[in-house]
């Protein structure tokens, strides 16, 4: 939309939710958003991810902190005159309302003429390219075309921030691909500031500039997605994006940019400390991707014996047991003729290099 | 309509099952109702001249015409009062929580809890010249005369609207808890006020539960014949009295048939006609 005005900031400072029923369902949240970014909210089910988007919407007024789009505080405000444009999970079109009507719902709140209202809803169901569903009634559309009702709905009173909950929950892998391309698209010609909730990280990592991982409540890391993914902050942002192998150890030494660890798998490493300071002797979890596992022929590394192998197209996955027992996953590029490895082989495993590995201390 | 599949289904587990209700129907339902068609077909008391006379002495009756129009706007007003006192209690019962729903989930089915003639009784006491309004609005020194409730039509409404308001409450609240409580919130995000809310989304959406609730309502307070006689007394004539005395003090039952007949009829005018206007709305059966 070339009117569009560019995205409002939006701070979340210090926002605290408890239910009345006494669950602490967000918990000092911070977020400071700059005007047309795309966000996205990660983390697991329960986590508090709906409940943050209705604080900021205005549904449910938080117990503490406040919301600031632009530069105004909004907590006084109730959510028809915040501006914040909210698609919701289920889509929540208005049954007995046809397309058109739907989609200029907020322009009649606003006291526009019908004809206006017409033209617009068409605008914006041609940008959404629903052009000739106009006239029917939401049941009579597909998941895909009623979600882009919803967006094209939620789009037409100009909103400051667009707010997604879990947009494409509901659609299959090749309609949440489309979907988010157009959510992409949409972006870029509205430059609207965008909060996507999500527990799909893949979903994060593609279309948001900056991430926030929520974790029962609290918020772990808020990064861009490399940052997250390569450079996660706590144990919890290491193991939920992505996947990693825990190994517990034992620090040798350790200054700010690398800790020497004894693995309980049998070997010593050099590992980035990345959940703060690390203590001489302290016990430490630390994280590697299968993907940043290598074999090696010398006698570096831990040893440990291949239990199975599972071939995923692009690349082998190898479960392969170590020394105190416990399981490590290693991925393994296919390339050419990989050898095969038997079950029951003895192999060695090495980090790939220093910086791929996490040390965190230990909780207990 | 959506529900011709699942008819077509009913009908294939054999109408044998249906055949005891169908056969009390026609014993007790039907045959009395051709009884009561074939008396009102008689011009004379002892039913043995053919002919519309009764149907004709109603209809150019002034106080026969009188008596069905009274009892047609008493199933208005007390329709309306039922829907405008029942929809709000509905609306709360969506909004509160589990141990307040179970409050006025009872305070809503107390009136089907006690007897007619208890309830009706009770309201005697409530509107009576001594009665409890009476004695506290002249203790209070608002009036000075006791004002006259019983006996009227304002009495009649009020105690016939309190003992059918089960049947308008239940049905808007099922109707009222079908409608996705985000409605609400997307319509309030995209702007609009609650009042706009109400009459934009909630209102249409309920509008099955307040078809259903009016064809209840109205259906019941018009026949209501204990409540009507009782609270209106002797200087109030409805339908039901109405054709009692013609049946039972008077004998003469084709006209009492006529008059059954008719208001048959009229009954079955006003139903389908707000069933139409539910159906002309889109709101029907939409959610
Ligand atoms: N109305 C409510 N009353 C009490 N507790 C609630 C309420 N809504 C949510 N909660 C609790 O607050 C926590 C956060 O819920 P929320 O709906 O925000 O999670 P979410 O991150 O959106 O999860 P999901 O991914 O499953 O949608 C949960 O533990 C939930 O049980
Ligand atoms: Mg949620």
């Amino acid at each position: 939309m070339a009117e569009a005005q560019g995205g409002r900031s939006l701070v979340v400072d210090a926002v605290t939710h408890r239910y009345p029923s006494g669950a602490l369902a967000v918990e000092n949240i911070n977020l400071d958003v700059k005007g047309g970014e795309i966000i996205a909210l990660l983390g697991p089910s329960g986590c508090g991810k709906t409940t943050l988007l209705r604080i900021i919407a205005g549904f449910i007024a938080q117990s503490q902190g406040r919301i600031i789009i632009g530069d105004d505080i909004v907590d006084a405000l109730p959510p028809n005159r915040r501006a914040v444009g909210i698609v919701f999970q289920n889509y929540a079109l208005f049954p007995h309302l046809s397309i058109s009507e739907n989609v200029g719902y907020g322009l009649a709140a606003r006291g526009i003429d019908k004809a206006t209202r017409q033209r617009e809803a068409q605008r914006l169901l041609e940008l959404v390219q629903l052009p000739a569903m106009a006239e029917r009634l939401p049941r009579q559309l597909s998941g895909g075309q009623q979600q882009r009702v919803a967006l094209a709905r939620a789009l037409a009173i100009k909103p400051s921030i667009l707010l997604l909950d879990e947009p494409f929950a509901a659609l299959d892998k090749n309609l949440r691909l489309d979907m988010q391309i157009e959510i992409k698209r949409l972006h870029r010609v509205s430059g609207i500031t965008t909060l996507i909730v999500t527990h799909d990280q893949e979903e994060a990592l593609s279309m948001a500039d900056r991430v926030a991982v929520l974790g029962h409540g609290k918020l772990e890391q808020f990064g861009t997605p490399s940052d997250v993914y390569d450079r996660p902050q706590t144990l919890f942002v290491n193991t939920f994006v992505g996947s990693s192998n825990r190994m517990p150890g034992v620090v040798i030494s350790a200054d700010r940019t690398a800790a020497k660890v004894r693995l309980d798998a049998g070997a010593e490493i050099i590992a980035r400390p990345a959940g703060g300071v690390l203590t001489e002797g302290g016990r430490v979890t630390v994280c590697i991707r299968p993907e940043h596992l290598q074999f090696v022929a010398d006698e570096t590394g831990f040893a440990g014996v291949v239990g199975m192998s599972l071939p995923l197209g692009a690349t082998v996955v190898h479960e392969v047991t170590t020394a105190d027992g416990s399981g490590v996953k290693v991925s393994q590029a296919r390339i050419g003729e990989t050898r095969a490895l038997e079950s029951g082989a003895a192999v060695r495993l090495a980090p790939l290099a220093p910086s791929l590995a996490n040390a965190f201390p230990a909780t207990l | 309509m959506g529900t011709a599949p699942a008819s077509r289904d009913v009908t294939s587990y054999g109408m044998g099952l249906a055949a005891p209700l169908a056969l009390f129907f026609l014993f007790f339902f039907v045959a009395p109702l051709l009884q009561l068609l074939w008396l009102s077909l008689h011009n004379d008391t002892a039913a043995l001249h053919w002919g519309l006379g009764q149907y004709l002495h109603f209809l150019t009756d002034p106080f026969s015409l009188s008596v069905l129009g009274s009892t047609l706007l008493l199933g208005a007003e007390v329709t309306a009062v039922c829907l405008v006192l029942g929809f709000p209690i509905a609306w709360l019962y969506q909004r509160v929580g589990p141990r307040l729903q179970t409050i006025i989930i009872l305070i809503v089915l107390l009136p089907l809890l006690t007897s007619v003639v208890v309830r009706t009784f009770a309201w005697i006491v409530i509107l009576g010249r001594q009665g409890i309004i009476n004695a506290t609005l002249q203790s209070l020194g608002i009036i000075d005369t006791p004002l006259k409730l019983l006996y009227t039509q304002f009495g009649v409404v009020i105690a016939l609207a309190q003992v059918q308001m089960p049947l308008m409450t239940l049905p808007l609240i099922t109707a009222l808890g079908r409608i996705d409580p985000n409605l609400d919130d997307a319509s309030c995000s995209l702007g609009a006020g609650s009042w706009r809310t109400f009459v934009r989304i909630v209102l249409p959406l309920s509008l099955p539960g307040v078809i259903a609730g009016c064809t209840l309502t109205y259906a019941a307070a018009i026949t209501a014949f204990i409540t009507q006689s009782l609270i209106g007394g002797g200087q109030m004539l409805f339908m039901p009295m109405y054709l009692y005395q013609q049946a039972s003090t008077l004998q003469n039952w084709p006209f009492a048939s006529a008059i059954s007949i008719i208001f048959l009829l009229a009954v079955l005018v006003v139903v389908s006609v707000f069933t139409t206007l539910g159906r002309l709305s889109r709101g029907y059966g939409g959610a």
